[in-house]
């Protein structure tokens, strides 16, 4: 059972009050009814199901209520961020390598955020 | 026309059954009006004021004044609890700020589960860490009580009320009568 | 006559920690035996000289007792309290004995000692790895009738009990800063440092207590005390320890994401008499911010020919037995080595009194003290040679002995063995966990590298050999994690003397089982693999270690590769000449030793299983004796027989009883949100095909949602109790997912709407009232709203009072009758039921239920969503289009209704069916075609959906999706049953009251 920060409540709580509601960043024309059949198919059915980092929405229903985002990795597991709906896509480059992107002063808070480290040499 | 001898009685779906089980007592709880409230935060003053208790704003908080208790279930969702035949969906009428107040009062079923071991009781079937430094005395939150939703809220060391929907109330009371046998032993 | 406390005539006085006088009566096979309260079934078995406990599982051979621990392959037992607890497959070295235990053997018939199954053992040449892959291949029809079926019943171990199982089973979720995984000594250690600093431990050790190799090791000593001391107290300090939760008798068998660890906690499986409140077991899920994982190694056995005969154990085993015990596992004790350890259990036998007639050990020139005091003890020690085989069936009675490279051979009579390869590291877990492991070329083997979540690996299972390193590098271990969840302190260090070198050894095949021989020398006891399967794998082509494992089984099912992994894979190494690194390690599953499903299920049993969802009215309609329908988790009044009727009857009388004068019914069940705030209206205009914004406050309208696709995904009736507040129904099926539905569009599309969404569905109770004389029933109840149609015509909706408490009243109809939907508050359901139900039954009010629903909706050609409609069906499909606003811009659902198939001819249309034999009922479901004569299989234009014998109509009444239905009005087609073809006609959909006037009524 994974453990899945809500942006909302503010901390991690149990896979058993969450449920996954597919991919993120799909957006309903505020024109929809003159979308063309290519676009409304790529809006209804077209998805992307990458193996590694998936932007994706989940539903804290048996919590808060809320939708939100996540960035999780689909081979590992592990999320490398949550965000509240309508927030815009995070920076996956600054996510993954953390010090570079301090460098340019403007690290958000979720890039503390990171797979834990292997704690074998550190012992 | 209509006079009646009597009103319409009501009916609580559950039946007391043993009070305690080992150190743990599940028991149903009283009849209580129940709002579901939910406003954006520029309507929390005007109903708290109205309520007469401040609404709280952090997650997992409860804010209570006498026999009124507001928990905070979303960020623009609250559970308003009172007691039977209190003023509260009353006092939300009044209320002009934007905000939707549902009377819930029949919708929901409160349990108490109380006693020493009341953790692990309700830990028998929530996930959530329930230890006083993650959920204090005071917290609230929806959650799950094995498979159903509840909300959960700790009103002592070693007391928790659980509500939940009135059809599921039958599942969560022999669910609690359960773990509770199991943490007697 | 007197009872004497006799417990086993290899019980050596003195030796072990058990107390003689506290006997044990339990039974093997039938046969009455005594043990000693704290005895394993095996160590019971092993004093009164049993070492025959099973037949294994592909060859029937005889097997014995190998192990002390949960690692057990071989003596798997039946144990069974009465017929519904029994539990087959238990490791006899787990099963602690108590009085009244019944045990049987397994996998043999007639009896233990003669099986007839063994006769495998002789044709096991044809019966080599993989046999059935490639034997059983023709004919293909005999696989399934023939070939499995034997095969299955020849092979296997224990029986499944055929009885539902009556004990109790429980569950906790817990959390902890640190979760320590085993209760040796670098458990205790690291344990101990974390609680101290204050963090919340968790230690959990599947032994009944503490100490791991600390119980048979006597030569050890801890801050001054035997080890075994220090074990015991050190856990009952950490017991009387608020912050630390101490459970032994529980096996952590499963290491899932995040630190999520899933612990079996055996509550009663040891007592005589187990409370009935009592749980078998629970299961524990535990979350650990930090996992320190102690969970030791486990000793290899040696690979030679006829390694499985009873008799033959490990040598740690054979410590444990004596030094825990008091059991000798025989009175003259080979010994069979490739490193130091089993020294040890030479010398504590030897010390015990018992014969240990030789020491074999397969290195050259091996040096050490433990050697030199063997010697000197009088044993006689070979080194450079090699245990060519064991002698003896259904027990070891010889060994024969010969030197590594070829030579003469010696035998020495002996009634055991005890054997040592060496250590592996049980890395189970911290593969688990998807931690990877990194070979030890040193030490050929294999120990945590890359670790994949927050844990510590601690002592043996680290490949931390000496006890004193183990015990330093636990200690630290606890006090870094403990720090690391906030909790610094300080613990003073713990100093160690004496304990046994983990180190070195042999893995893979012993000296003449090399790949020159066909002896059977088995790697896995448990799957009956031997050196020369592995080989064979190999020689077919699986060059993969994963491969090797399925096309022999090693490894697999409850052994999980605790004994054999190492040797098969150095098997196949040495076969593929390939270093072990690149032939790989197969991945360790969860769970470690076989889980319960009664674990795993826990409170989901009974009246747990699913929660049974009621309505108000329940009772009532159980006590007038209703036949109950399952509607997904409601219970809901199905139809009311009388005395003498049967459903049908029955509900033929319902039906009449609400077009002559009325019906009640109990509608709770149904869906119901509250939508509340100012842009409530242009919500539903989104939500739903038709338009809101224009009905008037007190007024019903019929809505149709979609999905973004275009077809129908719920219905119901809408009501406007204000300009800000609607009252909406969805049916009762659909309201989570409706609900989840609208939140998705509002918090996710339309964000910025004003409106808030409620569920109220249990809120209400809902009482229908349905008939003609629906008004004249309810009326005398009601203050409060003026009833007459004027006031209140159908499709409206008030506020007011009923029988003294609130309603929202509900002029509405799903039969095509006049009709009321009371909804008042849950509580006062039953009480309101009661008070309109005795006014009305003068009346002739009758109650009916959701058949008689079903069949009254049906004559009017009310559609039901998900039995009319299947996912595929548009609101043009199901003659439902004037319910589409038709000026507007956006709804969920209007560009997918515009997609080119959905406006295309030849959609499946909703259409009435009416047989020509009027007596005929059509399946629901059945297959329309237009030529009944065409060849099979046939083109198939539709299929009906519902189907009911009407007895208002008289008739039957159907409908169905038919391919461009409407256009077919009037048109006779085809429904093939196998007993006949049934002609029907194509009519419209509405079979009673067409024009609608009793709605008005």
């Amino acid at each position: 059972m994974l453990l899945i920060k809500c942006p909302y409540c503010e901390e991690e709580r149990p896979e058993l009050e969450f449920r996954n509601a597919g991919e993120a960043h799909l957006v309903r024309s505020p024109a929809i009814s003159e979308q063309s059949d290519d676009d409304f198919a790529a809006f209804l059915y077209f998805r992307q199901n990458p193996k590694g980092l998936q932007f994706e929405r989940w539903r804290h229903i048996h919590g808060c209520g809320r939708f939100f985002n996540a960035v999780r990795d689909s081979v590992s597991d592990k999320f490398l961020t949550v965000y509240k709906a309508g927030e815009p896509r995070p920076d996956v480059e600054a996510l993954l390598n953390p010090e570079a992107a301090s460098v340019s002063a403007t690290a958000a808070e979720p890039a503390k955020k990171r797979a834990p480290r292997a704690k074998k040499g550190e012992l | 026309m209509a006079d009646f001898a009597q009103a319409a009685q009501r009916a609580h779906p559950l039946q007391a059954g043993q009070a305690g089980i080992g150190s743990v007592s599940v028991t149903p709880a009283d009849n209580a009006t129940r709002v579901s409230l939910r406003a954006r935060p520029d309507a929390v003053a005007a109903l708290s004021k109205a309520l007469g208790l401040s609404l709280p704003l952090k997650p997992k908080t409860t804010a209570t004044a006498g026999n009124r208790a507001a928990l905070w279930i979303g960020p623009d969702e609250w559970l308003v609890l009172d007691a039977d035949g209190s003023s509260l969906v009353a006092d939300l009428a009044k209320v002009k700020v934007l905000h939707s107040a549902v009377d819930v009062s029949h919708r929901n079923i409160g349990i108490i589960v109380s006693g020493r071991g009341a953790d692990a009781v309700v830990n028998g079937g929530c996930p959530q860490d329930l230890s006083l430094g993650a959920f204090p005395v005071g917290a609230a939150s929806r959650t799950v009580l094995g498979k159903i939703e509840i909300v959960l809220w700790r009103t002592a060391e070693d007391t928790f009320r659980v509500e939940c929907w009135r059809s599921f109330s039958g599942y969560a009371y022999g669910f609690l009568q359960e773990t509770a046998r199991d943490v007697a032993v | 006559m007197s009872t004497t406390a006799h417990s086993g005539s290899n019980r050596i006085a003195g030796a072990g920690r058990l107390v003689p006088a506290k006997t044990v009566r339990f039974t093997f096979d039938g046969q009455s035996l005594t043990g000693l309260e704290g005895d394993t079934l095996a160590s019971a078995l092993l004093a009164n000289g049993i070492h025959l406990v099973g037949r294994s599982f592909k060859y029937h051979r005889p097997r014995g007792i190998l192990s002390a621990g949960s690692e057990e392959p071989n003596a798997l037992v039946d144990i069974e309290r009465d017929k519904s607890r029994k539990q087959p497959n238990v490791r006899a070295t787990v099963q602690e004995i108590y009085d009244g235990l019944k045990v049987k053997s397994q996998n043999r018939w007639p009896s233990l000692t003669f099986d007839v199954g063994a006769i495998n053992d002789l044709f096991s040449p044809m019966l080599p790895a993989g046999f059935y892959y490639k034997t059983f291949m023709w004919p293909k029809f005999a696989w399934k009738t023939i070939y499995e079926p034997k095969i299955r019943a020849a092979a296997g171990l224990g029986v499944v009990p055929g009885e539902a199982d009556t004990d109790r089973y429980s569950n906790r979720f817990a959390h902890c800063d640190v979760l320590v995984v085993g209760g040796g000594a670098a458990g205790l250690a690291a344990a101990r440092t974390a609680a101290q600093a204050g963090a919340k431990v968790i230690i959990c050790d599947e032994q009944p207590e503490a100490g791991g190799a600390l119980r048979y090791e006597t030569d050890v000593t801890i801050d001054g005390k035997p080890g075994y001391d220090w074990a015991t107290e050190t856990l009952a300090s950490l017991r009387a320890t608020e912050n630390v939760t101490v459970l032994t008798r529980t096996t952590a068998f499963g290491y899932y994401a995040q630190n999520f660890v899933g612990l079996v906690e055996r509550i009663s499986d040891h007592l005589s008499n187990p409370g009935s409140d009592m749980p078998r077991e629970r299961l524990w899920q535990v979350r650990a911010r930090k996992v320190i994982l102690a969970t030791g190694a486990i000793e290899r056995h040696m690979v030679f020919a006829n390694n499985d005969r009873p008799g033959i154990l490990l040598a740690s085993a054979a410590r444990a037995y004596l030094n825990q015990y008091g059991v000798a596992v025989g009175r003259k004790v080979g010994v069979y080595t490739a490193n130091d350890s089993a020294y040890a259990a030479a010398i504590d036998l030897k010390r015990a009194g018992v014969d240990v007639p030789v020491i074999v050990d397969t290195r050259d020139n091996p040096s050490s003290p433990v050697i030199e005091e063997a010697r000197s003890l009088g044993i006689d020690v070979v080194t450079g040679h090699a245990v060519f085989s064991a002698g003896g069936k259904r027990r070891v009675s010889s060994i024969s002995i010969r030197p590594n490279r070829g030579g003469s051979e010696r035998k020495v009579v002996v009634d055991a063995l005890i054997m040592s390869a060496g250590w592996t590291p049980s890395v189970h877990l911290f593969s688990q966990s998807r931690g990877k492991v990194a070979w030890d070329a040193a030490n050929e083997r294999f120990l945590p590298g890359t670790y994949a979540q927050d844990c510590v690996s601690v002592g043996a299972c680290n490949g931390s050999d000496g006890l004193q390193q183990a015990l330093d590098e636990a200690a630290a271990a606890g006090s870094k994690l403990a720090g690391e969840t906030g909790f610094k302190g300080k613990t003073k260090a713990l100093k160690a003397t004496g304990g046994t070198d983990w180190v070195l050894g042999m893995i893979g095949s012993a000296p003449g089982a090399g790949a020159d021989t066909t002896v059977k020398a088995f790697v896995d006891f448990q799957n009956d693999v031997t050196a020369k399967d592995v080989r064979l794998a190999v020689r077919e082509g699986m060059h993969s270690i994963e491969h090797v494992k399925r096309f022999t089984t090693n490894g697999m099912a409850t052994d999980q590769g605790k004994t054999s992994n190492l040797h098969g894979l150095a098997i196949a190494a040495e076969a593929l000449n390939r270093p072990i690194p690149a032939v790989g390690l197969t991945t360790f599953r969860a769970p470690f030793t076989p889980v319960t499903f009664g674990a795993i299920v826990n409170h989901a049993r009974h009246d747990l299983f699913d929660p049974t969802r009621r309505t108000p009215m329940h009772a009532w309609h159980a006590a007038q004796g209703a036949a109950f329908e399952d509607v997904g988790q409601w219970k809901r009044a199905w139809y009311y027989p009388q005395a003498g009727e049967d459903m049908h009857a029955a509900v033929n009388r319902e039906c009449v009883a609400v077009r002559n004068q009325a019906g009640i019914f109990d509608a709770s069940t149904l869906g119901k949100i509250e939508v509340v705030g100012p842009d409530a209206a242009k919500f539903l205009e989104l939500l739903y095909t038709n338009p809101w914004e224009k009905l008037g406050v007190g007024r019903l309208r019929y809505g149709i949602m979609l999905r973004e696709d275009g077809f129908i995904y719920d219905d119901g009736v809408v009501g406007r109790l204000a300009e800000d507040r609607f009252h909406v129904t969805t049916t009762t099926g659909g309201a989570p997912r409706v609900m989840n539905h609208m939140e998705d569009y509002l918090q996710t599309e339309f964000p910025h709407l004003n409106v808030w969404l409620t569920s109220t569905t249990e809120q209400w109770a809902v009482i229908a009232v349905q008939g003609p004389k629906a008004r004249e029933i309810i009326a005398p109840l009601v203050e409060g709203i003026d009833l007459s149609n004027e006031a209140m015509p159908h499709m409206s909706v008030r506020e007011g009072r009923i029988c003294g408490v609130p309603t929202r009243l509900f002029r509405m109809s799903f039969t095509g009758e006049a009709g009321y939907e009371i909804n008042v508050p849950a509580d006062y359901g039953r009480a309101v039921w009661e008070a309109v139900y005795e006014r009305g039954k003068p009346l002739g009010l009758t109650p009916y239920g959701t058949e008689a629903m079903h069949v009254l909706r049906a004559e009017k050609g009310y559609i039901i969503v998900g039995q009319d409609t299947d996912g595929t069906v548009t609101p043009q499909d199901a003659g439902l289009t004037w319910a589409i606003g038709k000026n507007k811009t956006d709804y969920v659902g209007i560009r997918g209704l515009l997609r080119r198939d959905l406006v295309a001819d030849g959609r499946k249309q909703l259409v009435g069916l009416k047989t020509k034999d009027a007596h005929v009922v059509l399946e629901e479901g059945a297959q329309i075609v237009a030529n009944p004569n065409q060849p099979v299989p046939m083109t198939m234009i539709g299929h009906v959906t519902s189907s009911y014998w009407s007895q208002n109509c008289g008739r039957s009444i159907a409908m169905g999706l038919v391919i461009d239905g409407t256009k077919r009005l009037g048109e006779t087609l085809y429904v093939p049953m196998p007993d006949g073809v049934i002609e029907v006609e194509v009519t419209g959909t509405v079979f009673f009251d067409e024009k609608g006037e009793r709605l008005n009524g």
